[in-house]
């Protein structure tokens, strides 16, 4: 969907700005808003660009930076950290061969880590692009991946 | 047994996608009733009922509706607190998704004893699925006039609104939730004036956690005395209990205040697991003590939890086994708190990365009397100094493990520092 037409969505109340924000970045496929973006967002509001800046830059689940085409955040809270996260963590690191906050050369997968997911009871726990998976060993790491490879090619 | 399933009583039972099903389950027949009720009595309900909000901090519901009630004004708002971000806690999303109508019908009654006209749930943006089913649920009720204008033909009107969070745990706090749904970074506001006067758009508003609704249309069915009866003097009622980390059994269950730790592990978590032995729980969340075995036979209640000063109330148990060392427990809490905090205050913004800083030294076994003596000063300063209660309640953790694994800090101590 463009810009454009999610705009028309909302009514030009600054209140709409960050429902605007997390509505528009879901659609785009580098999961970031650009500086052109930005510009076009405060024209619509009547809002400065810094304060719509300001905003991206607040909440975790915005972005400016481009990320690739699946993000995948690893929970590293307690309940994940005691259910073998770091394990988990390294076998991503391994088979991506990226670190968390990097994104693979291929664009394909950026590695973060998340706050809890609350899914505490199926830890440890991952999300790809909104969808959960949990019970995670390094195999079904391993399975997950594959198969998020194998869509894209 | 010593699960009482009351509020979560349709939970995996119902299809929590059809109204129908909610409604054959007795669904929206308290808030029909209610709705030829005296406004005033219903609260006095809630009042005999002595409910204490369900979100972490145990405030009495009845305050709170009591004072939204008496704000004139033509627009008054009902928040439910959906944000959920707090390590280990999972009941709300629970309640999300396998009984949506449940809290939409406990917002609509507390909307209708407060006279208030719009309301709002906000949901962390993580929880896609939670977000997906309530949406499903408020079209659901539109459908069937139990939201919106002149709801079921009478005077009331009322409508809910969704809003998706950013993925920051800090508005999960009152005032940082309002400034999220205005459109705005979640940093908070210095009280007074209280939400109820003074919330959402600056008019008078109510925040409650997702399971404080889903509880109301329960007290106003069995009637708040009886509600009363349950659980302790202090701590009426059910409670759902978040059991994660190293259990056996992990999960949400709902047992009566008055409960012992030890029995929410071993009856219903049936133990540590792989036969490991406990090395400490961590109640509450990030923001809870961690305590030793020796102290799992307290009872699960607001009056023996408020001694800790945190938002302990929101019904976490984290199981940690004795493979963990509590400095890779600490740091990892710090770590948590260093990122979700908002900078607004001092306190908190450099706070934690000293705290960091001073855990360290106690990792690398460099750290000397000194060190102790400051970083238990460091904690209770921001304890008392930090403006909300990230920063308040996040040196819990170090303050409890200060108190109750002494020794811990001891052993890693060189006898050679000052
Ligand atoms: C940093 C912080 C995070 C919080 N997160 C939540 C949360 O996710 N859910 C919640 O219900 N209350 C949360 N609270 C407590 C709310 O400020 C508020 O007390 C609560 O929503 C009131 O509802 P209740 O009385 O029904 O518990 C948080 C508080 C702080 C200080
Ligand atoms: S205590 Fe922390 S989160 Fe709260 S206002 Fe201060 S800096 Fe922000
Ligand atoms: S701690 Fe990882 S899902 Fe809750």
């Amino acid at each position: 969907m463009s810009l454009e037409s999610i705009l028309s969505k909302f009514t030009k109340a600054e209140t709409n700005l960050l429902e605007i924000l997390l509505q528009y970045q879901e659609t785009k496929t580098d999961h970031a808003i650009t500086e052109a973006e930005v510009g076009q967002i405060a024209a619509y509001l009547g809002v400065t660009e810094t304060k719509v800046a300001s905003v991206i830059s607040f909440y975790t689940l915005l972005s400016m930076k481009p990320k690739g085409r699946y993000v995948i955040q690893v929970c590293k809270n307690i309940p994940c950290f005691v259910n073998e996260q770091t394990a988990i963590t390294r076998t991503l690191e391994k088979i991506l061969g990226i670190h968390a906050g990097e994104t693979t050369a291929n664009n394909l997968f950026t590695l973060e880590y998340t706050s809890c997911l609350g899914c505490c009871d199926n830890a440890p726990a991952m999300r790809i692009d909104g969808k959960i998976y949990a019970n995670l060993t390094p195999d079904k790491v391993k399975a997950i991946i594959s198969e998020y490879r194998g869509r894209s090619s | 047994m010593i699960e009482m399933r009351l509020v979560s009583k349709r939970c995996g039972i119902i299809n929590p996608l059809s109204i129908d099903d909610y409604q054959k389950a007795d669904g929206y027949e308290t808030f029909r009733k209610a709705l030829a009720r005296d406004k005033i009595k219903l609260i006095e309900e809630i009042e005999k009922s002595a409910l204490r909000g369900r979100g972490g901090a145990g405030f009495p519901v009845h305050l709170k509706i009591m004072g939204l009630a008496k704000e004139t004004g033509p627009v008054k708002y009902v928040i439910c607190n959906a944000d959920e971000g707090e390590p280990g806690n999972f009941k709300d999303r629970y309640l999300m998704e396998n009984d949506p109508h449940a809290i939409i019908e406990g917002m609509l009654i507390t909307a209708y004893m407060a006279s208030a006209t719009k309301g709002f749930i906000y949901i962390r943006g993580e929880y896609n699925h939670a977000y997906n089913t309530l949406e499903w649920a408020i079209a659901e009720a539109r459908r069937l006039k139990l939201l919106g204008d002149a709801i079921l033909d009478t005077e009331f009107s009322f409508d809910i609104e969704l809003r998706s969070g950013g993925g920051s745990y800090v508005c999960g706090e009152e005032f940082a939730l309002i400034e999220s749904i205005e459109g705005k970074p979640g940093r908070t506001r210095v009280k007074p004036p209280f939400p109820t006067q003074k919330g959402l758009y600056g008019l008078p508003t109510l925040i409650n956690n997702v399971e404080t609704f889903a509880t109301i249309p329960l007290i106003i069915k069995m009637g708040g005395k009886a509600y009363a009866r349950i659980g302790t003097k202090s701590s009426t009622g059910t409670k759902l209990i978040s059991l994660s980390g190293n259990v056996n059994e992990k999960g949400v269950f709902e047992i009566p205040f008055g409960v012992t730790i030890r029995q929410v592990i071993e009856e219903l978590g049936h133990g540590v697991a792989n036969g490991r032995k406990l090395k400490m729980v961590q109640l509450g969340g990030a923001c809870g003590p961690i305590i030793p075995e020796y102290m799992l036979d307290m009872m699960i209640d607001f009056e023996r939890f408020e001694e800790f000063e945190s938002k302990t109330g929101a019904g976490a148990i984290i199981v940690i086994d004795d493979r963990f060392d509590i400095f890779d427990i600490l740091m990892n809490v710090v770590g948590f708190f260093e990122h979700e905090s908002c900078g607004k205050c001092t306190p908190c913004r450099e706070g934690h990365q000293q705290l960091r800083i001073i855990l360290q030294k106690f990792i690398d076994k460099t750290a000397g009397v000194k060190d102790l003596v400051s970083l238990e000063s460091l904690a209770r300063v921001m304890h008392q100094t930090s403006l909300c209660g990230l920063g308040q309640t996040s040196p819990t953790a170090i303050i409890s493990t200060l108190r109750y694994f002494r020794d811990d800090y001891i052993d890693r101590m060189d006898s050679l520092i000052l």
